[in-house]
């Protein structure tokens, strides 16, 4: 199979390959896929008080379509509120990197994993403001 | 090291120098036709053919009047089975293989099963064996033909040929046997294993692609096929078509290198796979050899490497040709369908890799290929998050996965 360059480069070099403490208040954590299907994504991102993404860290167990899609994904999260990472589309995921069709589905797993660490933030959130205690990152808009 | 390196002789083989050799001449001076009886290119082509037919015959213990040119094993094994099932089928309308076997055996048995014929697909147990009580209770007097390989071409398992050969035998059923794999690496003698039928390749054996040969028992008993070319009745009308005289005359060439050095060749390479074995799984915790640990080729290690994933891992050792259980890079995402009949879990069978030396792997080579796969698989496993998982004492079989 023939990866593009910006493939090659991301698996060679990942961008933020690691964990964040996933019981943190402030870090939501994203699991997704199956080991039996070849892929599983650990998306981490830690948000900040004004909901910009501090950080963002990743693990990918798959091929190196789907190493580079969550490593070109935590690029894209750093720096961006959660409101716009909501927004990421695989297609772009696609896009950036050149997947060919039957490697869409890293750039699909790569959405999930960063709904799913926005998802699981939100909940910590909400969770906290219901307990009363102050949300530990302060108000989201 | 001149990279890439060549891991994959199981694939194919290069041609052997004193092989290319030998067929040189076949291309441009000696270029007759086998079949021209009239004139002296005929002559010199039909000797040359001769004498690789005896030289492959003694490989494998036959006599040269039972070997059968074809264009290699996939034909050699279509011809075995649909010959066998179309000839015999006044007899009965039973054969039975087992679920390993290459698919130039397993479609053949399917496209006789949507005939009409009844196939009995033999499990296999965890190391790759079948269970020769079960191939014995399975042969009824219904059955035309057992088919069961001497060698597997993904994990090296051996199947006991001799003793399936003599349950065939005595139970008065045919018996085929897709021995690609196994010239040069381990004795073959179709007396002493009592098969009835052979395929073997050129390709796999330092010789020519597009060349192959069928053995075909002649005497107790005489085998009949069923011709699945016809034309100028060719190879005693069974296998009708100019021969491949450059081709045969390298694949007869290779037989005879692979019969007068297998004894040394097949140490040397037992003892560099078992080196780059035992690196392996002492450098890297968890990983696991597929297959059976005794009875195997010697060139062939099959090895998983938990946590990462195949494509992934020969993405990164590309200075390795080697080949994967994954067929992540194929349209259909399943893996190997041999590791899964041993019981592997998907996990297991994509991060699969089987490394098959050959005539001219070497100790350094060797050592270089070890080096670069305990260094990526590390790599690898630093970002997985299953190994992350593992180290944390998850049970990863406990988990509740997303799937797709």
């Amino acid at each position: 199979m023939a990866y593009s360059d910006k493939v090659l480069d991301h698996y060679q070099n990942p961008r933020n390959v690691g964990s964040l403490d996933k019981n943190a208040p402030d870090v939501g954590t994203g699991v997704v896929g199956a080991p039996e299907c070849g892929d599983v994504m650990k998306l981490q991102i830690k948000v900040g008080d004004d909901g910009r993404i501090l950080d963002a860290k990743f693990k990918t167990y798959g091929c190196g379509s789907a190493i580079a899609s969550s490593s070109l994904a935590t690029e894209w999260l750093k720096g961006t509120t959660v409101d716009a990472a909501a927004q990421i589309k695989n297609t772009q995921i696609v896009e950036e990197l050149s997947l060919p069709p039957v490697k869409v589905h890293c750039s699909v797993l790569a959405e999930d994993a960063i709904k799913a660490a926005i998802d699981d933030w939100r909940k910590k959130k909400a969770a906290a403001q219901a307990a009363g205690k102050p949300a530990a990152q302060g108000a989201q808009p | 090291m001149k990279t890439p390196l060549y891991l994959d002789y199981s694939a194919t083989t290069p041609c052997d120098p004193r092989v290319v050799q030998r067929m040189l001449p076949f291309f441009s001076d000696a270029f007759g036709n086998a079949a021209s009886r009239s004139h002296a290119f005929g002559w010199t082509a039909e000797a040359a053919v001769e004498e690789a037919r005896s030289q492959v015959a003694q490989l494998i213990g036959a006599h040269q009047k039972e070997i059968l040119w074809t264009s290699g094993s996939t034909e050699a094994n279509n011809l075995a089975i649909k010959g066998v099932a179309q000839m015999y089928r006044e007899k009965g309308n039973h054969l039975i293989t087992a679920v390993t076997e290459h698919k130039a055996v397993l479609d053949p048995m399917k496209n006789l099963e949507a005939q009409g014929f009844e196939v009995t697909w033999l499990p296999v147990d965890g190391r790759g064996r079948v269970d020769l009580k079960q191939l014995e209770a399975a042969i009824t007097d219904r059955t035309i033909l057992v088919s069961l390989m001497a060698a597997n071409n993904e994990v090296g398992t051996l199947h006991p040929i001799a003793e399936i050969g003599a349950i065939c035998k005595q139970k008065g059923t045919l018996f085929h046997s897709d021995a690609t794999q196994c010239p040069g690496k381990i004795p073959l003698d179709v007396e002493a294993q009592h098969v009835d039928l052979m395929s073997i390749s050129a390709h796999k054996m330092y010789g020519p692609k597009g060349v192959g040969c069928l053995y075909v028992r002649r005497k107790n008993p005489r085998v009949r096929l069923t011709a699945q070319m016809d034309g100028g009745g060719h190879e005693r009308g069974m296998r009708s078509g100019t021969l491949n005289v450059t081709g045969i005359v390298g694949m007869g060439e290779a037989a005879r290198i692979c019969r007068e050095e297998m004894a040394t060749e097949a140490q040397k390479l037992r003892a560099l796979r078992d080196r780059l074995e035992a690196r392996l799984l002492k450098a890297l915790p968890d990983a696991v050899r597929n297959g059976d640990p005794d009875a195997r080729l010697p060139h062939l290690a099959n090895v998983s490497f938990p946590y990462v994933e195949g494509e992934s891992l020969i993405m990164g050792i590309k200075e390795l040709a080697v080949s994967s259980g994954s067929a992540c890079t194929s349209a259909s995402l399943e893996p190997s369908y041999v590791l899964k009949s041993l019981g592997l879990g998907d996990e297991l069978a994509h991060s699969s890799i089987r490394f098959s030396l050959g005539r001219f792997t070497t100790e350094a080579e060797v050592d270089f290929a070890a080096d670069r796969v305990i260094a990526e698989v590390k790599r690898l496993r630093e970002m997985s998050p299953l190994w992350e998982m593992v180290q944390d004492g998850v049970d990863l079989s406990q988990v509740k996965w997303t799937h797709h």
